[in-house]
């Protein structure tokens, strides 16, 4: 039984994480909504004021959105498939029996404590790097001529190391839940004549949908926002190819000073992430009622 | 007959995860075997054999000063973390002991905050920042590194002080233990692992936030992050250089890493899979 006075404790140890996030939540969201709708310049004051939606209009006409549109999208959907299914093959196979099974997970999970920077410098000089990389040294090996990644391919480039990044993380908890799975079970099923693949179908990837969803929302929330990964190895050219929504918002903002388009282009970065949170908030909300 | 199939199978699961682990490892491998190198064989091709100089590590330190940025990382991955503790532990305590109908929605709340593209406000909070005269200043990227992961920190603690049996507290009671009594002799040490684990992760989560440590920053408070990026700019070929101080940027958080692979499963799924 909750009395008023534990009640009224229980209030008051709360405020302090509740009313920070409250202020750090609305108000710099709201000065973004408001310097939506303004013409603001931080180098020429003059011509400061309300200009309804033209911000929008003219954030949207910009060919660079729909770029950056697709690019954030094709980011998201690219990294979405390589690391969940290479997160389960890769889950499976590490759960296998075998020798140095731990250094294997140290090894395998490691690339996901590599800050985003040091990645992408990483893979842009030493792996990537058209005439020093190791792809160029493997490439003249076999005789080919080397790619020049971030020229050619640049959000090709881009995906194989956010990937990188975060196929461990993807493996990780599918192999958590992985061996959460009754061995039982699955002796059962072999002992019931189940093939690998029917095994596979019917019983690991049902125990493991819990988890794969998991790691598609949170792992959707990341990518959502891409940033340092761009900035170090193509700062979103040649062009626009690899200009994802939040590199596009940070250029108006910081490099143009179009400070009311980026708040446009913000705007609509938050709707986007709203329609995922949505999902993720229901995905993570029935586990509570668990 | 059934042992030679099993040990064959082990042989092959062996060899192939092995493969694939150092592939995946490889780059982080690479760059260590790199920062070893002159800068002249850094470019002399595939070479997993490093001459073993230290020449790089030196140069780091003598031209840029790493170690500036390196103090930055951790005093404000430390400190952020601190103050995130501060501010998350009443709240999940509360929200886990004396729950009421509400707690559930103020943790989905909390959570949705997390959600908030950190573009969309870059440019209010760049104003607020310079307006406070907080750009480039340790506290105040302290305070933003906390808000960030407020939110995780609470619902890691929520998910292990929620595991603390509530029995245990009513036998205390019972035993007439005062409510200081309870939470200095019960409630702390229980609570303690679940603490720690939270602060390791958020340690490393605020050590490789890569938006606004770099954006908030130009010299005084910056970085690893930004220290690394700053590499970005072709400055002519640097690769020893820029190995030796990426391997020091990432080490102490690797090895910390290796120690927390279970407490990071379950903080960043929110309690979701363990």
């Amino acid at each position: 039984m909750a009395t008023q006075q534990t009640r009224s404790l229980a209030r008051f140890m709360m405020a302090p994480s509740v009313v920070l996030l409250l202020v750090w939540m609305v108000v710099p969201l709201a000065l973004t909504l408001w310097f939506s709708f303004q013409q603001y310049n931080p180098l020429n004051p003059i011509r400061d004021g309300f200009v309804g939606f033209s911000n929008y209009a003219l954030f949207y006409s910009n060919p660079a959105f729909l770029y950056s549109i697709l690019n954030t999208l094709t980011i998201v959907v690219s990294v979405l498939v390589i690391t969940v299914v290479g997160g389960i093959l890769l889950a499976m196979l590490i759960d296998q029996p075998m020798w140095g099974q731990g250094i294997v997970r140290i090894l395998v999970i490691s690339p996901f404590f590599v800050m985003p920077p040091v990645a992408a410098l990483v893979w842009k000089n030493m792996i990537m790097h058209p005439q020093y990389g190791v792809f160029a040294d493997i490439a003249r090996f076999f005789g080919l001529q080397p790619i020049d990644w971030f020229g050619q391919y640049p959000l090709t480039a881009i995906i194989i190391i956010v990937a990188w990044q975060w196929l461990p993380f993807a493996t990780l908890i599918l192999l958590t839940s992985l061996q959460s799975l009754d061995g039982e079970q699955k002796e059962a099923a072999e002992m019931d004549g189940a093939g690998f693949l029917s095994r596979f179908w019917y019983l690991t990837l049902p125990h493991m949908s819990r988890a794969i969803t998991v790691v598609i929302l949170i792992q959707t929330i990341f990518l959502l926002s891409v940033y340092a990964e761009i900035l170090v190895t193509t700062n979103g050219g040649p062009g626009y190819a690899s200009t994802n929504l939040p590199f596009l918002v940070y250029q108006k903002a910081l490099l143009e000073f179009k400070i009311g388009q980026a708040s446009a282009g913000g705007v609509i970065a938050v709707i986007l992430a709203n329609i995922v949170a949505f999902f993720a908030m229901r995905a993570v909300g029935k586990n509570l009622d668990k | 007959m059934a042992r030679a199939v099993t040990n064959r199978h082990k042989t092959i699961a062996t060899i192939a995860a092995w493969i694939v682990a150092l592939l995946i490892f490889f780059p982080i491998l690479y760059t260590i075997i790199t920062s070893f190198k002159s800068e002249q064989e850094a470019i002399q091709g595939f070479n997993l054999i490093p001459s073993g100089t230290f020449e790089s590590y030196s140069e780091v330190q003598a031209q840029s000063g790493y170690f500036k940025f390196f103090l930055n990382s951790v005093i404000l991955s430390v400190g952020s973390t601190i103050l995130a503790l501060l501010v998350a532990i009443p709240a999940a305590w509360s929200m886990a002991f004396s729950p009421t109908k509400r707690t559930k929605d103020i943790l989905m709340w909390m959570l949705s905050t997390k959600m908030m593209p950190a573009v969309a406000v870059l440019f209010p909070i760049y104003l607020i920042f310079r307006n406070l005269g907080l750009l480039d200043s340790r506290i105040g990227l302290m305070v933003m590194l906390m808000l960030i992961n407020l939110p995780i920190v609470v619902w890691m603690l929520y998910t292990y002080f929620r595991e603390i049996p509530g029995e245990i507290l009513e036998a205390a009671r019972m035993d007439g233990a005062s409510l200081w009594n309870e939470i200095v002799y019960v409630l702390t040490p229980m609570a303690v692992p679940g603490i720690a684990s939270t602060m390791l992760l958020n340690i490393i989560l605020a050590w490789n936030e890569a938006f606004w440590t770099i954006r908030l920053t130009t010299t005084d408070a910056a970085p690893l992050t930004a220290f690394i990026s700053s590499f970005s700019s072709p400055q002519g070929l640097f690769w020893a250089k820029l190995s030796a101080a990426s391997t020091l940027a990432i080490a102490p958080i690797l090895i910390m890493g290796w120690f927390s692979q279970k407490q990071l499963v379950r903080g960043l799924t929110f309690g979701a899979v363990k």
